[in-house]
């Protein structure tokens, strides 16, 4: 809950967080591509104690036919945490938090992936968190768009989902568990890094303009970074075995 | 690796990766022109061609265009026509118009049934991707042996080699019949070691195929074949 734990320190008296991370630093991120045989495209990402693997089936047909689009296709996104994903069990299955990181998902997706190239077409999109350490939804986002790319879906740039936040009155990047849980705000985006778009935006708690750009800056560093480890999967997974 | 990258220096692309500047080029598949430049749209290998700049994708669903020739798998009967699994993401059609029997309305199914496997060519496809084909054509048939292995629908053109010359090595080495099908079916009939073989060397070709080892390799699987004759 954001603002609601005042008295808990998140800053230590050298500006370093609780984890020792700068103001700017990220937690470690690695990327692994085409994990899962049996899907066109998987990856999975770590990203400090998260881990996301994401599998991408299809294009196939849209069923049931309801939800054809005659012109595009759609993307069928399903973000689900596994049960023992966090210290405390999930009850396995869809709920609310599930629904609303999958819709928000797809709708992030839809904008990068050439969806016109498939009419009538569904793109099915899983995404499983294995371990969960805050900020889960934009380690799916990554994984979601490596998965794509390994599956040879054609889209206009490779989403990267990333975070800021404040805690203690400070501009954060990537908050970890304990900060997102007694610090201020949450800012998770989903940026196109070549073109320097957004392709989702959501914000918790409160920020100020100056905070909010300040945020966004970091935001977009972080994407640079994650980006570049992100086509370095790629590169690993298909380079390596190139004469 | 298809033909245009022999010998020319490989560029691994992935989806939003700035290319170059498109002046005086065309922007050929996975590639979108953005402003001055161009950039990719899958991941692939870089392309240019008849001063068409394109990417060679390393993964792709098959996509039917008309005149391809296809091994379909019948998916589904009704009275008057019969629905293929192409490999592709919707099934295709074929119309009793366009079988190569007279087929009487409802009779469909003693003619072809759910699992078998036929040789087809794609007639129609239109904007909302319905595809309609057609067994009425010069070798067009029901396939009633043999076996079918698939392939990656982008190393298509890695198996058939410059001119067939490696399908027609293929050929020559197992002395079995071999039809590849657009949509990644390759249908293999002859002996059983023949098509064993066969398999052998496509799995070879799909996993090998770009590397400098794989002359090597094939050579050793054909004096092999060879020796055991």
């Amino acid at each position: 809950m954001m603002g609601g734990y005042g008295d808990v320190q998140l800053l230590r008296e050298d500006g370093t967080r609780l984890d020792g991370r700068k103001v700017d630093e990220m937690r470690p991120v690695s990327i692994e591509a085409g994990i899962l045989p049996a899907a066109e495209g998987s990856a999975m990402v770590t990203h400090g104690l998260n881990v996301a693997v994401a599998a991408v089936y299809g294009p196939m047909e849209a069923h049931p036919r309801k939800i054809q689009r005659q012109d595009r296709a759609v993307i069928d996104v399903r973000y689900n945490m596994a049960p023992f994903s966090t210290s405390d069990r999930i009850r396995p299955g869809f709920n609310r938090r599930s629904r609303e990181i999958s819709k928000v998902t797809a709708e992030a997706l839809e904008s990068v992936v050439l969806v016109e190239r498939y009419p009538r077409s569904k793109i099915r999109v899983e995404i499983e968190i294995l371990a969960a350490e805050a900020g889960t939804r934009c380690a799916g986002i990554t994984a979601a768009a490596v998965a794509l790319a390994d599956a040879g879906i054609p889209m206009r740039d490779m989403i990267v989902g990333v975070a800021s936040g404040k805690i203690e009155d400070t501009v954060v990047l990537d908050l970890d568990k304990a900060e997102d849980n007694y610090g201020q705000a949450d800012l998770p985006v989903g940026i196109l890094p070549t073109t320097g778009e957004i392709a989702f935006l959501q914000m918790d708690g409160d920020l100020s303009p100056d905070e909010y750009n300040l945020a966004m800056e970091y935001n977009f560093k972080a994407a640079k970074e994650i980006h570049e480890i992100m086509v370095d999967a790629l590169q690993r997974r298909y380079q390596g075995g190139e004469a | 690796m298809s033909q245009g990258q022999a010998g020319a220096e490989q560029r691994l692309v992935t989806p939003g990766m700035a290319i170059g500047p498109s002046a005086g080029k065309r922007a050929g598949s996975g590639i979108i022109a953005a402003g001055e430049s161009f950039v990719a749209t899958q991941l692939g290998w870089l392309r240019e061609r008849n001063n068409t700049v394109s990417v060679d994708p390393i993964n792709a669903a098959y996509m039917p265009r008309s005149g391809d020739l296809v091994v379909g798998i019948v998916a589904e009967v009704r009275n008057n026509l019969w629905f293929m699994n192409i490999n592709g993401s919707f099934q295709g059609l074929l119309p009793m118009s366009l079988a190569p029997w007279k087929v009487e309305f409802g009779a469909a199914r003693q003619h072809m049934d759910v699992g078998d496997v036929v040789l087809a060519r794609v007639q129609e496809v239109d904007e909302c991707h319905n595809v309609v084909l057609t067994m009425k054509g010069v070798g067009l048939r029901r396939l009633n042996q043999g076996a079918v292995e698939s392939i990656p629908v982008q190393h298509i053109d890695r198996v058939r080699g410059e001119n067939n010359a490696l399908l027609k090595r293929m050929r020559d080495a197992c002395d079995c019949r071999i039809m590849v099908g657009e949509n990644g079916r390759v249908w293999i009939d002859g002996s059983s070691e023949g098509i064993a073989w066969a398999r052998k060397a496509l799995r070879c070709v799909v996993d090998e195929g770009h590397s400098k080892a794989f002359e090597t390799i094939l050579s050793e699987m054909e004096n092999k074949t060879k020796g055991d004759a």
